[in-house]
């Protein structure tokens, strides 16, 4: 209730079409020539001090690439993406690797704290109760700057640190997993991803472990004409527990940044993994001009027995949203969940979804989409269900709806569906509607601006996935879905 | 105190009001009688702001301030409430959640202070009871797979929590059995008060024997047609309407 009011005080408080996280910053930094080619790949690698075993693996990723096409079957419209005029490298220049927060440059912590991220562990705790701390990993253009509670996670046996690290600290788990649930030849951007990815998490849940904290990552895109690949890696051993959190921003910028991340989950026997992500990229000015390609593939793998692994996203940034996260439903009585609110405005395109793959016995999984368009903008729900023909009793349920406010925008629906194992039940449900004139004009009656009437009516119309997310980003989340809908009313 | 003064509305080209007078005291409950498509539901509509319409000439007083101009929310912060013919359902938002948005923004745009709270709580639990509404129904979504009886008690409660100054009923009795209709007429008896105007709009007597009215007007063809006390509306009840459906004279 007071999350609701909050949604609405924060209508009125901000102005139409101010983009919050706008701004840049001044940071020095060590970038890799602009462009693309082996001597990109073996840079980055270089800069990491990456093992040959992984250098090898860049360099066949980008080989592979080179031979690829770009996917074309999304209902998304964008010039060609000049991969040439691209840093692929982009790093705060400090002294390498800081060790603490004591070691990261000052001008990097007020960054953080003006977008509202308590890097600090004693602030951290200031605020929250302590049994709702969250360790934090915040990544900055392509590197990690720094991770909170690293040492009471390390007591828990929780591994969570940049992947760029793990690969020094965990070579063995690192090279186990990495691409083991989005190989190198998987698709377009995934692929490009392998060969130049700079960093992002790494976390590994021992077996037994229920991680004592919410683990979250705050990713920034600061410099110009910088693609942001970050790759992360969450492996849940048998029967632990984590549940994690991620956050992006960017600064307005005229150019479109292209953001191409690979996130892996593997959920092994009775291990559960949550993933909740609120996106609020930079989505380009009125007229569509600027704001990030975000053109990411995520997938989890219910590698073991009754395993679950749960996809919650509130997706309102971006010009173009390509986005699927899915789950292989691989071990006998594994579940995979979707929950998904995609808010497109202005000339935003967002094309969304998710696949649930049935492959073991008994497998179940659940979708829930709200796609909600508003201005000039198109939000599609693509969705695969798929049962595989060992996949028996195989149960999924689809729940797609789509609300449009305005006469200018576009919502549509993709399902596909398919089953080789009769025994399988698949259920779709999807509706589209509209924000109704009584509806406003009731509302309005009874004292709301036509704003706030928006608010209020969209905010119970994703009721059903909000109450998904942790607490802290739910609220967040609410905020947000008020902030982007703004001047799409009246 | 609501003024209609020489009020002309048209939608579409077709013209629904027709230079149409009609003022309702503090105090006063006015009840608005006439047979279909006589311009009742538009008139509320129009007063309360609805843009489907076209006002073409006249005014809107309420209070002295013509409220012609002003979007329908701050109308409603002005003290004006209209109880809905058909209340409207807001799926995934609970009454509570409603409610207490609705007061707040009304308090925030008169520059009062929001209610706290336990006390906006104990308001809302009071006014429930007197109508009897459960705390169950409250925490449901608003109007969502409520009965015709507890959307018209609800809106009822939203206006017993708004307290306005002038409140119009837009058939609130149709569709309501004796017992909700005796529930509906208490909660408004409650709210008569010397600062506080009604127009209770309805085709029946029936309302009118729980709420009596200090005057009765009778529309037809977008105009008043006829005024009096209460003997009027029991007159109505015998003859009908059909005196009025004649298309009149021009004058």
């Amino acid at each position: 209730m007071a999350a609701v009011q909050e949604t609405v005080d924060r209508v009125k408080a901000i102005d139409v079409s101010e983009y919050k996280y706008g701004y840049c910053f001044d940071i020095e930094s060590d970038k890799a020539p602009k462009g693309l080619n082996e001597e990109t790949v073996r840079f980055i690698s270089a800069k990491k001090n990456e093992p040959a075993w992984l250098t090898e693996w860049r360099l066949g990723a980008y080989r592979r690439w080179l031979t690829m096409t770009e996917p074309r079957w999304a209902r998304v419209e964008y010039p060609k993406i000049d991969f040439q005029d691209i840093y692929y490298y982009s790093a705060p220049k400090t002294a390498a690797g800081p060790k603490s927060l004591e070691d990261v440059d000052p001008e990097l912590l007020k960054v953080y704290a003006k977008l509202g991220i308590p890097l600090r562990e004693q602030e951290a705790l200031a605020g929250i109760s302590p049994d709702r701390r969250i360790a934090v990993d915040a990544v900055f253009d392509s590197v990690s700057v720094v991770t909170t509670f690293k040492e009471e996670l390390a007591k828990a046996g929780v591994i969570f640190c940049p992947i760029s690290e793990a690969v020094h600290s965990h070579p063995e788990l690192v090279q186990k997993y990495l691409g083991s649930v989005v190989p190198t030849t998987d698709n377009y951007y995934a692929t490009l991803n392998s060969a130049v990815f700079s960093d992002g998490s790494f976390v590994y849940v021992p077996p037994g472990v229920r991680c004592p904290m919410e683990l979250s990552t705050y990713f920034r895109i600061n410099e110009q004409n910088t693609g942001q690949f970050e790759r992360t890696l969450i492996i849940a051993d048998k029967g632990s527990y984590v549940s994690y959190l991620e956050g992006c921003t960017a600064p307005k910028r005229d150019e479109n940044q292209l953001h191409a991340a690979v996130v892996e989950l593997i959920a092994h026997d009775d291990a559960e993994i949550k993933y909740s992500t609120v996106q609020n990229w930079y989505p380009g000015d009125a007229d569509g001009r600027g704001g990030i390609y975000n053109f990411v593939t995520k997938r989890g793998d219910c590698r073991g027995a009754n395993s679950k692994i749960s996809w919650t996203q509130v997706e309102t940034g971006s010009a173009i949203t390509w986005k699927y996260p899915s789950c292989i439903l691989r071990g006998d009585n594994s579940r995979g969940e979707f929950y998904s609110i995609a808010i497109s405005n202005g000339r935003q395109q967002v094309d969304s979804g998710t696949k649930m793959i049935h492959l073991g016995k008994n497998t179940t999984s659940r979708v829930i989409s709200k796609g909600i368009s508003a201005g000039r903008s198109q939000n599609t729900y693509r969705g695969q269900i798929s049962a595989h023909r060992k996949a028996t009793g195989a149960r999924n349920f689809t729940n797609c709806d789509s609300l449009l406010i305005g006469n200018s925008c576009g919502a549509h629906t993709v399902p596909y569906i398919e089953s080789k194992n009769p025994s399988a039940q698949f259920e779709h449900e999807a509706t589209t509607s509209k924000i109704s004139e009584d509806q406003l004009f009731f509302c309005m009656q009874r004292g709301l601006s036509a704003e706030e009437a928006t608010a209020l009516i969209v905010n119970g119309f994703v009721r059903d996935v909000l109450q998904q997310l942790p607490m802290e980003f739910a609220v967040e989340a609410q905020k947000l879905i008020a902030i982007s809908l703004e001047g799409s009313v009246g | 105190m609501l003024e209609v003064k020489n009020l002309s509305v048209s939608i579409n080209g077709r013209k629904i009001l027709d230079d149409l007078d009609l003022t309702v005291r503090d105090g006063e409950v006015a009840a608005l009688m006439g047979p279909n498509g006589s311009g009742k539901s538009t008139l509320s509509h129009v007063i309360a702001g609805r843009k489907d319409y076209m006002v073409e000439s006249g005014d809107i007083l309420l209070n002295g301030e013509s409220l012609l101009d002003l979007e329908p929310d701050v109308r409603a912060a002005k003290g004006l409430f209209l109880a809905f013919q058909y209340p409207i359902e807001i799926p995934g938002v609970a009454t509570l959640t409603f409610l207490k948005a609705t007061v707040n923004a009304q308090c925030k745009r008169r520059g009062q202070e929001e209610l706290s709270t336990p006390d906006f709580m104990k308001r809302v639990k009071a006014a429930a009871n007197k109508l009897k509404i459960s705390q169950e129904m409250l925490k449901r979504a608003l109007n969502v797979g409520f009965s015709g009886g507890e959307k018209k008690r609800m809106d009822i409660l939203q206006m017993a929590l708004l307290e306005p100054s002038f409140a119009i009923l837009d058939e609130t009795d149709s569709g309501l059995d004796i017992d909700a209709l005796r529930v509906v007429a208490g909660g408004v008896n409650a709210l008569r008060a010397p600062g506080r105007g009604f127009l209770v709009i309805t085709h029946y007597q029936r309302l009118l024997d729980y709420v009596v009215p200090d005057t009765v007007h009778v529309m037809a063809h977008g105009r008043i047609m006829r005024s009096g006390g209460k003997e009027l509306a029991v007159e109505l009840e015998k003859s009908g309407y059909r005196d009025y459906n004649a298309v009149p004279a021009v004058a």
